[in-house]
């Protein structure tokens, strides 16, 4: 329990940090969001003025402090306050529009690319110097690429030259969201290339270390004797060598997601896509810094609620950090 | 003499990696002298990109300039922030994980929640907001941003290898005998970890790379500036992939992935040293069967001669 005890201490600590940096964010940034307003209707009188200070909370001239409890009373009430540019729509809606888009997205494609990866890495490693192995180097260049630069070439090459895939934007137009199958098959059809980019890209870094971490697993004396007792090769591979080696992958899929999401706002950038990453790439361009804030805060916590979540699977897949008192 | 003889032990894919680098940082060093064009010299009256030809190698973009010209006056850049900021990130890296490894107790706690919570913060939406509303005044600041944010994934590592060394019967007779910290660390444990600081720099030069390719494309950079990044970014704001000129968005994006291919086979080389068993060996043909190095110890069957 000690594990779980120590893991949740720390993200309540990571959170606060989180929540802390968003605090910060526009204290320190210049502009604020009734200058932003202002710019954008330059006619507001003195009294709509003032209301709309009082609505983005930035007539509280208050200590730091009190800016900050105020700020941590508004969060424990799921307040994060009036989009700028959107306005007078609210940060929690917004994000609730566009999370899903990018939580079905990036979700499915990077564990696509983990499962994939890891089969292969597996695969490559059983099979040292087969072909898998030695076609190593392409897959480094895979790893080495920009996200971006992959979406560039796979639109030239579906979108614009061969004309199999749309080029962009989450579903076609005219249709509106909800839960009916033309509404979804086009999202699945818009998505597939963004998806198809995610996972050529992160699927090489799982591959290749789960190759690496196989190889040694490999030559432990268990693997022999595993191999010793007749079983079959593929209850060797899978049950008695992967099972231990993919360890360190899960480990690093928790780290690995705060490298998905950047990966996936600019993702959505090149591809249109209509998911956090595009409005949050909106948000601080137009200085919409309430908007900012919230996406922050909600990436964050998403980020730290993911590696909780591969940390309690972590538990149980390894039976060491329920024995070990320090990890 | 020595570069060649230290090319000469590395491993296959290691080399590979080290003459694909080589080649990166001629390029940033002499890049600007040997472009054929003025990068931002543009031909009026232009309004679509010309196809490679004779004069322009790679092509031009919608303006008429140099595609060439540009890759290779914007190599430096790209390739100085990645260097430098490998650099500065390293150099954090060590002196957390080591102190923390060390140390032990309470600072290793506290630096260690340092490090996780700064993995968990998601680097690149934070890099475009703070970058976004910083002056863009070149490479210094970007690269100590960036590094301020990538030592930690080096330090996890330094530290855990740092608290298995501390507890070597080597460390504990030198301090028995005296030696003062400092020197404990710097000639007793450093030395050990040569590899894996190696190992860190690279990783984070890799890290610096696709993160300030991405932020520039982004717009969140110096945009008077060439480097790949806004290579990239005037590509796409050009629509280099609707018109369909590859030749102005490839480039960059190519030269980006071989750039850190080689940060990734020199990764490579380094395991491979650590780990000799890590070196992709081929497959040995023993009697009729071919074996693989995940088969057991193959035994040969005598046969018997036949009298005719």
């Amino acid at each position: 329990m000690w594990f779980i005890t120590r893991r949740l201490a720390f993200y309540a600590v990571a959170a606060w940090v989180a929540i802390t940096v968003n605090f910060a964010i526009p204290r320190v940034m210049p502009g604020n969001a009734v200058d932003t307003l202002l710019a954008k209707y330059p006619t507001l009188d003195a009294n709509s003025l003032k209301a709309l200070e009082a609505e983005f909370g930035t007539h509280n001239h208050g200590s730091l402090i009190s800016q900050y409890f105020s700020y941590l009373g508004d969060l424990a009430h799921g307040n994060l306050g009036l989009s700028v540019n959107l306005y007078p729509a609210k940060v929690t809606t917004v994000i609730g529009q566009t999370l899903p888009w990018t939580l079905i997205l990036v979700g499915t494609a990077t564990i696509i690319a983990f499962v994939l990866g890891t089969l292969l890495g597996i695969l490559s490693a059983w099979r040292r110097g087969g072909w898998l192995d030695r076609a190593m180097p392409a897959f480094t260049f895979l790893q080495a690429t920009p996200y971006f630069f992959l979406a560039l070439v796979v639109i030239q090459l579906f979108a614009v030259s061969w004309g199999l895939f749309p080029f962009g934007q989450g579903y076609s137009l005219g249709l509106s969201p909800g839960w009916n199958w033309s509404f979804i098959s086009s999202a699945a059809y818009h998505s597939f290339l963004p998806a198809l980019t995610i996972v050529v890209t992160s699927m090489a870094g799982w591959m290749l270390q789960m190759r690496n971490v196989m190889i040694t697993t490999i030559a432990e004396d268990y693997v022999l004797v595993a191999q010793a007792k007749g079983l079959s090769p593929r209850r060797v591979m899978f049950t008695y060598a992967a099972r231990n080696a993919i360890l360190p992958n899960l480990a690093g899929f928790a780290l690995s997601l705060g490298f998905v999401v950047a990966g996936a706002l600019v993702m959505e950038i090149v591809f249109s896509y209509p998911g956090i990453g595009l409005t949050l790439y909106n948000a601080v361009t137009s200085d919409d810094f309430p908007l900012l804030q919230g996406i922050f805060l909600v990436i964050s916590l998403a980020v730290l609620l993911a590696c909780l979540l591969a940390d309690i699977v972590y538990f149980f897949a390894d039976p060491r950090t329920r024995t070990r008192t320090a990890y | 003499m020595f570069v060649a003889a230290a090319l000469r032990r590395m491993p296959g894919k290691a080399k590979v990696g080290a003459v694909i680098l080589g080649v990166f940082v001629l390029v940033a060093i002499i890049g600007p002298t040997i472009a054929p064009f003025d990068p931002t010299a543009s031909t009026p009256g232009q309004a679509l990109p010309l196809p490679p030809n004779g004069t322009h190698w790679l092509g031009t973009t919608a303006t008429g300039q140099d595609v060439l010209s540009q890759l290779l006056v914007g190599t430096r850049s790209t390739v100085v922030l990645g260097l430098l900021t490998g650099l500065i990130a390293t150099l954090l890296a060590v002196v957390i994980g080591m102190s923390a490894g060390f140390l032990g107790g309470m600072p290793d706690e506290g630096l260690s929640l340092l490090a996780n919570v700064f993995l968990v913060l998601p680097a690149l939406p934070l890099l475009v907001v703070i970058l976004g509303y910083l002056p863009h005044s070149g490479e210094l600041p970007t690269a100590i941003v960036l590094s301020a944010l990538g030592w930690p994934w080096g330090a996890r590592v330094i530290r855990a290898q740092t608290l298995s060394l501390r507890n070597r019967d080597y460390v504990a007779a030198a301090r028995e005998s005296g030696e003062r910290t400092w020197r404990i660390i710097l000639f007793e444990i450093l030395p050990n970890e040569v590899g894996l600081i190696a190992a860190s720099f690279v990783g984070t030069v890799l890290y610096a790379i696709l993160t300030s390719v991405a932020l520039a494309f982004l717009g969140v950079a110096d945009l008077s500036k060439w480097s790949y990044g806004t290579m990239l970014y005037w590509a796409q704001n050009g629509n280099a992939v609707q018109l369909g000129a590859w030749w102005w968005y490839a480039p960059p994006g190519i030269c980006v992935a071989l750039f850190g291919m080689s940060m990734v086979l020199l990764n490579f080389g380094l395991d491979e040293l650590g780990n000799p068993r890590l070196r992709a060996t081929g497959t040995v043909k023993v009697g009729r069967r071919t074996w693989r190095p995940s088969d057991p110890t193959p035994v040969l069957r005598e046969t018997k001669q036949e009298t005719v």
